[in-house]
C-alpha cells in the first residue's frame, strides 16, 4: 500500500546529536489528536508501552499524558496524548488544552513537531471534520484511520492512497487495539520529526469555523476516495437492547455493582493472605540479619510493619481499578451515564457528572481532572466539590481493617452477599448519598444555574484490550507503591522515632510515655466524643497526608506495643475501641477530606484556594458531627 | 418555544415536527437547531447538521434522555434539547 503517499521526499534530514555530546538534543514532540472514542489512548499505549510518565490518573485522557516512543537508530520521540475533541474551537477545557498544545501556547510543552491525527475509520465522514482544522495548522500530520478490523468486518471500504493524495498528508489504516499497521506510524515518526514541511492538500480546506461546510468537505473527500461506510454495529444494537432495557438495564447495573463489591472482598483474599505471609516472613528474616536491637525495631516494627500494612491492600485496589477499566473501555460507562442522567438531574447535576464520580471510586484526583468534559462551569465546580465523598480506594484499607475487626463474617441474602461486604456497600452508599445531598445543596444555592444540557455520544461496545487494562494496573501499582515508599514510609519512620523517645536510661520508653502518646493525649479531648482514643488520634493526624497512612500508623503503634504473641492489628483494635467508636471512625473516614493530593488538584482546577478551603471545612465538619452522632447511636443501642 | 410558531411548513403535517415526536426507529431530516449558539455548535460537531437524517433509538429507563442515530453515531439528548431540534 502506498500509505506514505505525500510523505515529503526530504524526510530523512540530519539526525539530532547523540545524547551526551555538545548541546542537549532537543526533545521531539508529537501530539496525538482525535475525537472522543477514536482510540487515542489505545494508540498511545500501543506506541509507548511502559515508557509513560507515571500519571496520577487512569484511563480517560483528560490531562495530557506524555510517553516515549523508541525509534530505530536509538532515537526517541515523545508523544503527548491530548483530550478527545470534536473541533479545535476552544469551548470546553479539553478543547482548550488541545488547542493550546497544538498552537504552542501550553506552558512546559513546546509546539509539537508533528501530529498524529487519529480518526475512526468506521465513521470517517464525520471524523474527517476534525481533519480540516488540524491540517490547517500546517504541522506534518499523519492521518491514522483506526478500527481497520471493524471497517473490514462490517463491509466498509476506502481507497487509502487516494485519501492521502486528497489530504496532502500520509494516511495509515490501522487497528490500534490489535496492533495491525502500526509500523507505518513508526516510519512516520522516524521521518517527520526532523523538520519536514507537509505538502499542500489537493483539495481546498474549508472555512474551519463553519461546521456544515466542513462536513460537506468531508463528504466530498469521502466520495472521491471511494469511502463506503460500514454497516451499523449489530452487536452494539443487540447489547443496548439489553443494557438499556427499561427493567433489565437498571437491574444489570445493580448486579454489576454488587458483584464488584463481593469480588473485592472475597476474590482478593488469597492474594492478600499471601502478601501478609510474605511480609511477616521477610520481616522475621530481616530481623535476624540485624544484630542491633534499636535498628531491628526500626526496620521490622517501624518500616516493615508500617509500610507492609498498607502494601497488603494492593490486590484489592488493583481489582477495583480493573473493574472500572473494563466498564470504561467496553463502552458500558456511557450507558451508565445515560441511565443515571435523570437521577443526577434530580440533584441538579447531569449524566456527564456520573463518569467522574464513578472514577472517583478509584481516586478523586483523576476524577476531578475528568470533570473538564462538563461544559457548565457551575456543574463542574459542584462535581469537583462532591467527588471526594465517593469512596476512593485509599479508604479501602481503613474500611477493611475496621470492618474486619468489628463486623462478624456472616452470610446475608442466601450467601450471595456477606455481612462484611454489605457493611462496605453501606459505606459506599453513605458517601454517595452525602455527595448527592451536597450537590443538591450547592446547586440550589451558591451554584444555582439553569438546567444544563446533556449530550453524550454512545460509543460502540468494544472488547477491552488486555494491554490497556494491564497498563492501567501497572500504572496504579506504581502510584500506590510510590506513595507507600515515600509518604507512608516517612510517616512510619516518624511515628516509630516519636514512639521510641524520650529514652529512659538509654532504653525506649513504654508506648504510654512516648512523645507519640504525648501528642495523642493532646488531641484526645477533641476526639473523645467520637469514641476515639489517643492512638486513633495519631492515626487521624497522619491520615491527613493520605488516608491509608492511618493503617500503617496504627500498625506501627500497635506493633511496638505488642509482645512476642502480638495479636493482629484487628485483634488489638477490638480490645481498644468500642463498637460505637469503630462505627464513628468509619463514618468519619467516609466524610472527612483527608488527602493532600486532592486538595492540591482542586486548587489547581478551580484556580484558587477558596473552593478547596470550603471543601475541607465542610467535609471535615460534616465528618466530625456525623461521627459523633453515629458513636452516640451505636453506643446507646449496644 | 418557536415550535408552535412555525406552522404550515410541511405539507404532511400542519406544524413542524421536532425530534421528540419521532417514534422508535422512525427517521426524519433535520431542518434547524433552535438552540443557543454554543449548544448548536456542539450538536453539529456530533453530527446534528441540518439536512442530515436523524433516527430515534433507545432511551434511558423512563424515556429520557433518548438516543438518536445521526451521521454514523449515536448521541443521547435530554428531552428539552431534542425538542429544539426541528425536523423538515
Amino acid at each position: 500500500m502506498g500509505d506514505c503517499h505525500g510523505c515529503p521526499a526530504n524526510s530523512i534530514a540530519t539526525l539530532p546529536p547523540p545524547p551526551g555530546f555538545g548541546a542537549p538534543p532537543r526533545r521531539h514532540i508529537v501530539a496525538i489528536v482525535g475525537p472522543p472514542n477514536s482510540g487515542k489512548s489505545t494508540l498511545f499505549n500501543r506506541l509507548t508501552g511502559l515508557r509513560q510518565k507515571v500519571a496520577n490518573f487512569p484511563g480517560v485522557t483528560v490531562e495530557h499524558r506524555m510517553g516515549r516512543v523508541k525509534l530505530e537508530q536509538g532515537r526517541d520521540v515523545y508523544v503527548v496524548d491530548l483530550p478527545g475533541v470534536y473541533s479545535l474551537t476552544p469551548r470546553t477545557e479539553d478543547e482548550r488544552v488541545t488547542h493550546d498544545v497544538l498552537s504552542g501556547k501550553m506552558k512546559d510543552i513546546p509546539r509539537p513537531d508533528a501530529v498524529l491525527l487519529i480518526l475512526d475509520s468506521t465513521n470517517l465522514s464525520r471524523h474527517l471534520v476534525l481533519a480540516a482544522p488540524v491540517l490547517s495548522l500546517g504541522l506534518p500530520t499523519l492521518v491514522i484511520l483506526n478500527m481497520a478490523d471493524d471497517l473490514k468486518s462490517r463491509g466498509g471500504e476506502l481507497n487509502v492512497p487516494e485519501l492521502a493524495m486528497q489530504l496532502g498528508s500520509p494516511v495509515a489504516l490501522i487497528s490500534a487495539a490489535k496492533g495491525i499497521g502500526t509500523e507505518k506510524i513508526f516510519q512516520f515518526l522516524s521521518g517527520a520529526t526532523l523538520g519536514a514541511a507537509p505538502t499542500a492538500p489537493l483539495i481546498q480546506l474549508p472555512v474551519i469555523q463553519d461546521i456544515p461546510k466542513c462536513r460537506a468537505w468531508a463528504t466530498t473527500i469521502g466520495n472521491k476516495t471511494g469511502y463506503h461506510a460500514p454497516a451499523p454495529p449489530l452487536w452494539t444494537r443487540r447489547l443496548d437492547a439489553f443494557f438499556l432495557h427499561p427493567v433489565a438495564g437498571p437491574l444489570v447495573f445493580l448486579f454489576v455493582v454488587l458483584a464488584v463489591f463481593q469480588t473485592i472482598f472475597k476474590g482478593a483474599k488469597p492474594l492478600m493472605d499471601a502478601i501478609d505471609e510474605a511480609i511477616k516472613h521477610s520481616g522475621h528474616w530481616l530481623g535476624q540479619l540485624l544484630p542491633n536491637e534499636a535498628l531491628r525495631s526500626l526496620v521490622v516494627d517501624g518500616i516493615w510493619k508500617g509500610v507492609g500494612s498498607v502494601v497488603i491492600f494492593l490486590p484489592q485496589i488493583l481489582l477495583l481499578f480493573l473493574f472500572i477499566g473494563v466498564l470504561e473501555d467496553s463502552g458500558y460507562l456511557a450507558r451508565a451515564a445515560l441511565i443515571a442522567d435523570r437521577t443526577m438531574a434530580r440533584f441538579g447535576l447531569q449524566g456527564k457528572s456520573f463518569i467522574p464520580l464513578l472514577s472517583a471510586y478509584a481516586c478523586a484526583v483523576p476524577a476531578i481532572m475528568a470533570t473538564r468534559t462538563i461544559e457548565s462551569k457551575r456543574d463542574r465546580i459542584a462535581t469537583i466539590l462532591i467527588a471526594p465523598f465517593m469512596t476512593c480506594s485509599a479508604r479501602l484499607p481503613v474500611y477493611i481493617l475496621i470492618i474486619g475487626a468489628f463486623i462478624p463474617d456472616r452470610n446475608l441474602v442466601g450467601g450471595f452477599l456477606g455481612m462484611q461486604a454489605a457493611a462496605m456497600l453501606g459505606l459506599y452508599i453513605l458517601g454517595f448519598v452525602a455527595a448527592m445531598l451536597t450537590a443538591r445543596l450547592l446547586k440550589s444555592t451558591v451554584l444555582k444555574s439553569r438546567r444544563s444540557s446533556f449530550m453524550l455520544e454512545m460509543p460502540p461496545y468494544r472488547w477491552p484490550t488486555v494491554r490497556s487494562l494491564a497498563l492501567r494496573l501497572v500504572d496504579r501499582s506504581k502510584v500506590f507503591l510510590y506513595r507507600a515508599g515515600t509518604v507512608i514510609l516517612g510517616v512510619a519512620i516518624a511515628i516509630w522515632v516519636l514512639s521510641n523517645l524520650p529514652l529512659n536510661h538509654g532504653k525506649p520508653p513504654a508506648i504510654e510515655h512516648s512523645i507519640t502518646a504525648g501528642i495523642g493525649h493532646l488531641v484526645e479531648p477533641a476526639i473523645k466524643p467520637l469514641g476515639f482514643n489517643w492512638k486513633i488520634g495519631i492515626g487521624l493526624i497522619t491520615s491527613l497526608a493520605a488516608r491509608e497512612t492511618m493503617v500503617s500508623s496504627l500498625g506501627t503503634i500497635y506493633g511496638i506495643e505488642g509482645d512476642e504473641h502480638s495479636p493482629g492489628l484487628q485483634q488489638a483494635l477490638r480490645q481498644d475501641l468500642t463498637l460505637g467508636g469503630a462505627v464513628g471512625l468509619l463514618v468519619f473516614f467516609a466524610f472527612a477530606m483527608q488527602c493532600m493530593s486532592t486538595t492540591a488538584v482542586v486548587r489547581r482546577e478551580t484556580g484558587g484556594w477558596f473552593w478547596p478551603a470550603v471543601q475541607f471545612a465542610y467535609m471535615t465538619g460534616l465528618a466530625y458531627v456525623c461521627a459523633f452522632i453515629a458513636n452516640r447511636i451505636v453506643t446507646y443501642w449496644s | 418555544m418557536q415550535v408552535s410558531v412555525r406552522k404550515n411548513t410541511s405539507s404532511k403535517n400542519d406544524r413542524a415536527k421536532n425530534l421528540t415526536e419521532l417514534k422508535p426507529g422512525e427517521a426524519g431530516v433535520l431542518e434547524k437547531l433552535d438552540l443557543p449558539d454554543d449548544d448548536a455548535q456542539r450538536l453539529m460537531e456530533m453530527g446534528f447538521i441540518p439536512g442530515h437524517s436523524v433516527t430515534r433509538g433507545l432511551s434511558a429507563p423512563g424515556g429520557d434522555p433518548r438516543v438518536f442515530r445521526v451521521d454514523g453515531s449515536e448521541v443521547a439528548l435530554r428531552r428539552e434539547t431534542a425538542r429544539r431540534l426541528i425536523l423538515k
